[in-house]
């Protein structure tokens, strides 16, 4: 395990290495003012206690939620791409129900809108685990899908019923106080939900390798035949589980962002998060703690992305274009050790 | 033209801290059926993807024909004339015999000309394959023709097999070198990479023996004798033990397990097995034999409760060991560590945590028990020999004695010492008390072992006496 958390360092390391190389090309490529924008990237990740605070760990805390939902999907075999989907379901139900128990007090409040959200999620990834047990659909198609549709479903939710009474924009009005993420720090935007986030990657840790039912997740992951014939597991029973939990990790990041960023819910809520997740978890090799450090880069990351656009007109779809290279470059090395290890 | 088909000369090659050839060589005469044999190990299946080919050694050199020459690809080993029958077949199994020929070809593909050539080329070599029928609808024994056919088909003159007849039924292995000693007669040459040593002597013109990546013996297969094979071998002066037991006398112990009228359909709705009965007895053993396709795999399973029958009742114990064939597939996962394997036993049923310190120690003991050679329960189970695998899934698979042991073929690319190794481990096990099913594509090895025989023909279950011709008869369906 020792040997394994090491590489894993190593793996992250050299990616970090790698990205840093590439962005310098794609600027020197683009004729942009190199060093200004490197500036303007770490001064807006890292550069001041604002840009750590209010930028950094706001953008890593959905991050963590949905890098853990495809990390723990991964670990068992699920191919769930469509985290982005269930997010958003766990928006809208936590958007939803907040309204309407708004008048509450928040220790009832907040609980039943994140758990609305946690529930949505779970739910909208259910059907994509319903139609591959069922049917056999490939759940990188069904979840795949099932964003497309959860994302217009959104669009029409805050342009009909959910929309605010002016009818003017299209979201709806603001959550009330009550159903709020409360701050960690004063007069900064990092919320209560990067705690939780933490929380649960721990959890899902200890789960993982502490548990019979985690064990059996791992076990169908990385060999569904033998887990069936020499452990009498049910890897339908197990997938269906993975499915459900993972969707309600998504579901459960969407209500933080909901609760603790937005306060409403509107069309793009989402810049993509349940997308970016793959590459959050790929980079941590699917290990849980490791999806914190994975999740916190890729955090500052988009912060710095961000900055770099406002500072010195660098596009931030760069970010965009170094998690796809994250992508590529961790498969390319796990196929290369593979390769290397069946050699 | 050189005398010498095929030569490899002080080969070496090394996997990390792994030496797999140490030096190694072979000669092979052309117009010769040669057996390279070998303990798991002994570098064997480096050596001839060497010579095809398929990996570049560190040092040494490899002559085709007489010619010095270095092979950047199988492909390039092709053009020179060489052909290999691999172990797990390359083959695809949703196209048809003439397709999986023709794949590798280059320029447009005419396939009604390569189905063509393989109609000529099969009514020429006598290896009968219709060009027209798709892969996955045929046995094993037709898919190894596919795949000499294909290397006949790029004009190999020199062809390898590696454990050609491993997933072969004594009649299908009987046909295979039938063919082979035509092939050498006129004029080709085969190398054949062997565990069964008798095998190799009754077949072969000259014999080599590899052992720890060097070569240790090269005779004609005439001059030699299956002791001094074996000391080779194992580079110990012991004659290999076949007779684990003796077969039990009359008496029988009380019912373990019981079939009684079971059928069983697979997914496609075809009868795989034809109301069967079975009854297995405390402390015996009952081999089983059965080609591939006769519903032998589906009645194990039934057996072992891994499979649900359509029709018929199922009384089975409330623990059973099943040892499958498939190991990597089916009994451990590669990627997990041993004592993780280990937990896979019971991991259904298991509630709250998992208690790994315990587990641990568990494992490290019947690692011990077991003769499991690994530093340490936290290695990866992928890095442990097929042998030390075997020996650990038996190990797992014995624990709590169970009162019935499924195995099958529990001996199959195993070498001489983990094949003793793991038949004493059956044979004990029936000796305390558990009713041990075996199944076995070497009727061969049964023989020494089994109290009763069961064969299964086409879905149809029947007991036969424990004798060679009776088995033989059984299996293709003969009174």
């Amino acid at each position: 395990m020792r040997a394994r958390l090491h590489s894993r360092w190593l793996v992250m390391g050299a990616t970090i290495a790698g990205i840093f190389a590439a962005v310098i090309v794609i600027l020197l490529i683009g004729g942009y003012d190199t060093s200004r924008a490197l500036a303007a990237l770490w001064d807006g990740a890292f550069g001041s206690s604002y840009a750590v605070l209010s930028a950094t760990l706001v953008r890593a805390t959905p991050l963590l939620f949905v890098g853990l939902a495809v990390g723990l999907a991964f670990r068992a075999g699920v191919l769930n791409i469509g985290a982005e989907g269930q997010l958003l379901a766990g928006a809208t139900a936590a958007v939803a129900v907040g309204l309407a128990v708004g008048a509450l007090p928040r220790v009832l409040a907040l609980p039943l809108a994140l758990g609305a959200g946690a529930a949505a999620g779970a739910a909208w990834s259910g059907i994509a685990g319903w139609l591959k047990l069922r049917f056999g659909v490939l759940e990188v198609i069904s979840t795949l899908m099932l964003n497309f549709i959860a994302t217009y479903l959104v669009s029409w939710l805050v342009r009909g019923p959910l929309q605010e009474p002016t009818r003017v924009y299209p979201q709806t009005i603001e959550l009330s106080p009550a159903v709020q993420m409360p701050l960690l720090l004063t007069g900064h935007r990092v919320h209560l939900g990067l705690v939780l986030a933490i929380g649960l990657a721990g959890f899902t840790w200890w789960v993982l390798t502490q548990t019979a039912i985690g064990f059996r997740v791992r076990a169908v992951g990385a060999g569904a035949a033998a887990a069936r014939s020499a452990g009498g597991i049910d890897p339908a029973r197990t997938t269906a589980l993975v499915f459900l939990a993972s969707g309600a990790l998504a579901g459960l990041g969407g209500a933080s962002e909901a609760t603790g960023v937005t306060f409403a819910l509107y069309e793009g809520i989402s810049p993509g998060y349940g997308y970016s997740a793959i590459a959050v978890a790929l980079l941590a090799r699917l290990h849980p703690l490791m999806i914190i450090v994975s999740a916190l880069l890729f955090g500052a990351l988009e912060a710095g992305a961000a900055a770099m656009q406002r500072d010195a007109n660098v596009p931030s779809v760069l970010a965009a274009v170094v998690e796809a290279m994250i992508v590529l470059g961790v498969l390319a090395f796990n196929h290369a050790r593979t390769r290397g290890r069946q050699a | 033209m050189s005398d010498h088909a095929l030569v490899l000369r002080a080969v070496s090659k090394q996997f990390g801290a792994v030496r797999a050839l140490a030096g190694a060589s072979l000669t092979v005469r052309r117009g010769t059926l040669h057996a390279v044999l070998g303990e798991n190990g002994a570098g064997k299946t480096t050596l001839m993807r060497i010579a095809f080919g398929m990996m570049a050694p560190d040092e040494g050199e490899v002559e085709i024909d007489g010619r010095p020459v270095t092979l950047s690809s199988s492909a390039a080993a092709i053009a020179l004339g060489l052909g290999m029958v691999h172990q797990h077949f390359t083959l695809v199994p949703a196209m048809s015999a003439a397709e999986n020929i023709a794949l590798g070809g280059r320029g447009r593909l005419d396939l009604g000309a390569v189905a063509e050539q393989v109609r000529v080329l099969s009514a020429r070599t006598g290896l009968a394959v219709d060009p027209d029928t798709r892969v996955d609808a045929l046995g094993v024994g037709a898919q190894q023709r596919i795949e000499i056919l294909k290397a006949l088909h790029g004009n190999a003159r020199t062809l390898i097999l590696d454990e050609p007849t491993a997933v072969l039924t004594p009649t299908e292995s009987e046909e295979l070198f039938g063919w082979l000693r035509r092939f050498v007669a006129e004029g080709g040459t085969a190398v054949l990479v062997t565990h069964k040593l008798q095998e190799a002597l009754s077949v072969a013109d000259d014999v080599t023996v590899l052992r720890r990546g060097e070569r240790v013996l090269t005779a004609r297969a005439a001059e030699i004798d299956i002791v001094t094979l074996v000391r080779a071998l194992t580079g110990e002066d012991r004659a290999p033990e076949t007779r684990v037991r003796t077969p039990r006398s009359q008496t029988v112990g009380a019912v373990v397990a019981q079939l009684t009228d079971v059928s069983v359909r697979d997914a496609r709705g075809v009868l795989r097995v034809h109301q069967a009965n079975v009854t297995c007895h405390a402390g015996e053993i009952i081999g089983v034999a059965g080609v591939e396709g006769s519903g032998v795999h589906e009645l194990l399973r039934v057996l072992a409760g891994r499979l649900t029958p359509t029709a018929g009742t199922v009384s089975l114990p409330d623990t059973v060991g099943f040892v499958p064939e498939d190991r990597l597939r089916d009994a451990v996962i590669e990627d997990f560590s041993l004592s993780e394997n280990f937990a896979l036993r019971g991991a259904a049923a298991r509630r709250g945590r998992m208690p790994w310190p315990e587990l641990r120690a568990h494992t490290a003991r019947a690692m011990a028990a077991h003769d499991v050679r690994a530093p340490s329960p936290d290695v990866r189970a992928g890095t442990l020999s097929g042998g030390n695998q075997q020996k650990f899934v038996v190990g797992r698979e014995m624990e709590n004695r169970p009162a019935l042991v499924i195995a099958e073929n529990p001996v199959r690319g195993l070498d001489l010492r983990a094949t003793e190794h793991v038949l004493r481990e059956l044979a004990a096990s029936a000796a305390s008390g558990s009713a041990v099913v075996i199944f076995s594509t070497d009727v061969d090895e049964l023989l020494p072992l089994a109290d009763r025989m069961l064969v299964t023909f086409a879905g149809q279950v029947r007991e036969v006496p424990v004798v060679r011709d009776a088995i033989a008869r059984a299996l293709v369906g003969a009174a």
